[in-house]
């Protein structure tokens, strides 16, 4: 007796990842990016030191922020997938989303911060310990990713993940530390001050405060869809196994 | 706006990035979904 | 249960790496050469002696982690050949002390490359070896080596293996390393005295050095069989 083939797109279906909470989400999320667009660039004024320069902060602070957030996600997923009863597999793309919107973030907080440098310090880089660790970081997390996408069993996948992207945690503080005791060996890293030194004044201060919001809901957005992608993307792949086992069965007679 | 290009700059690559990442995310999350049930979905 | 102890495990996997490096003598016969070769291109990419003689640390440890590379990939590669680290595991042994042993065997082939290189730099680079600066160079040196072979046995193991994913082991190892370049070059430029340095500050980058050795060493121990159990 012949079943049905499944329907690709049943009528019941909704497209996309979307629910109603994430709508409101996505809604906040957009009106606050607008707001950052018009307070960074137009209503708060330029900084005494630092002219102009310092609206670039006001995205630039907000990308670090959503950096640092997603990395603690991954990490605090990680262990979740590792230590928790039944190695969940939702924490595990939790981790894999997390880490990806980590990275995009990462680049733009790297890119904005050259771009900023370039116009308070003159150049596009300097070798003090908050910008190194930043690199390394983000060479770290691209490595986590490349991890992720080594060939095998998706346990295999998490469990491996988990461990980079605990251990890659692990290593910041070293490095940072040794980062931070090579620049004082070097005193031209303090003439040039690589530290937000500006007496932000309340419309700055507020500006800034609407970013971290603002990138705040956004990482949540993006996390939630991304993981119910990384979610059916795994789906798909078991019930693809599902349906080559069936036919072997079938090929072989085999009442399932 | 002094320095204006690289201002301008940052705020666009920051905003570019952010809309391709959301459009690459909401185009893969309709294709994959048309392959599934309700049902199917965890979230739903 | 194994009724093998897992220090005779420790001891048992550290001899058989170290006898495969005898027999073979990949260590003496092909990665020595590599890494003198590099100090040897160091000097024409840098042309200068006093360039040379000041950078020697660095210079040093740079050819120390890409040859650690070569050396840990080829012990885990030998595993994965035979299928070893399968049949240790599913006989239930340990695999923190296989860790441990492949851990202390690589440290055991480091130590040997980095005094072939310190001896390398004295003759070819014009560096000043003093005695004050003798015990900061031996235990900064011994401390960055045990926290680089940890690191190396733990992202070989995960890397090992399947053909692809060896060209991953240097993004993987060399950002989480960074401390122990850091730390064993600025120690060996306070033992050498290179750029006017004094032996009295490298003793912090020892501290450096001896944390991120024991962080790595015990993290590895324990992550080691999560990341073998395929």
């Amino acid at each position: 007796m012949t079943s049905d083939p499944p329907s690709t797109v049943s009528t019941t279906s909704r497209r996309g990842t979307a629910t109603a909470a994430t709508r409101v989400l996505g809604v906040l999320t957009i009106v606050m990016i607008g707001w950052l667009g018009v307070f960074g660039l137009l209503l708060s004024p330029a900084d005494r030191d630092q002219g102009d320069a310092v609206r670039i902060m006001y995205v630039h602070v907000p990308s670090v922020w959503l950096a640092y957030l997603a990395f603690i996600v991954t990490a605090l997923a990680s262990a979740v997938h590792l230590f928790g009863k039944g190695h969940s597999m939702q924490a595990d793309r939790v981790a894999g989303a997390s880490a990806e919107i980590g990275v995009v973030f990462m680049a733009v907080t790297l890119v904005t911060g050259m771009l900023w440098g370039r116009i308070t310090w003159g150049v596009y880089w300097q070798w003090d310990a908050r910008l190194t660790t930043t690199a390394l970081l983000f060479i770290s997390y691209i490595g986590y990713l490349a991890v992720r996408g080594l060939e095998g069993s998706r346990s295999q996948r998490a469990r491996r993940s988990a461990i980079v992207g605990l251990l890659a945690v692990l290593e910041v503080p070293l490095v940072h530390w040794s980062v931070r005791l090579w620049r004082s060996l070097h005193q031209e890293a303090t003439v040039l001050g690589t530290d937000l030194d500006v007496s932000l004044d309340g419309l700055m201060l507020f500006s800034l405060f609407v970013g971290v919001v603002a990138f705040t809901l956004l990482f949540l957005w993006l996390l939630l869809h991304r993981s119910r992608v990384l979610t059916m993307i795994d789906l798909s792949a078991e019930t693809g196994l599902d349906a080559a086992l069936a036919q072997r069965r079938a090929e072989g007679g085999v009442t399932a | 706006m002094t320095d204006a290009g690289f201002i301008l700059g940052s705020y666009a690559i920051t905003f570019g990035s952010i809309l391709i990442f959301v459009w690459r995310t909401v185009r893969s999350g309709k294709s994959l979904s048309d392959g599934m049930s309700d049902e199917e979905k965890p979230w739903l | 249960m194994s009724s093998v102890s897992r220090l005779q495990m420790v001891r048992a996997v550290c001899a058989k790496d170290l006898r495969i490096e005898q027999r073979s003598k990949v260590l003496t016969s092909q990665i020595m050469p590599f890494a003198l070769v590099t100090l040897v291109l160091f000097a024409f990419a840098l042309d200068g002696d006093a360039i040379l003689e000041r950078t020697a640390p660095g210079l040093v440890w740079l050819a120390m982690l890409f040859s650690s590379m070569i050396i840990v990939q080829r012990s885990f590669a030998v595993e994965t050949a035979d299928g070893a680290l399968d049949a240790l595991r599913v006989a239930g042994a340990d695999m923190s002390a296989v860790f441990w042993g492949k851990w202390f065997a690589l440290i055991v082939q480091l130590i040997i490359l980095e005094v072939v290189l310190i001896v390398g730099a004295i003759v070819m680079y014009g560096v000043d070896l003093r005695i004050s600066g003798l015990v900061l160079l031996v235990t900064s040196s011994i401390s960055a080596t045990c926290g680089l072979s940890a690191v190396s046995t733990i992202y070989a193991g995960l890397a090992s293996g399947v053909r692809g994913r060896e060209s991953l082991l240097p993004l993987l190892v060399l950002p989480v390393a960074s401390p122990v370049l850091i730390g064993a070059t600025r120690a060996a430029e306070a033992a050498f005295g290179a750029g006017g340095t004094v032996v009295s500050e490298g003793w912090p980058w020892l501290g450096l050095l001896s944390v991120f050795a024991v962080v790595f060493s015990f993290g590895g121990s324990l992550a080691f069989g999560p990341l073998i159990d395929d």
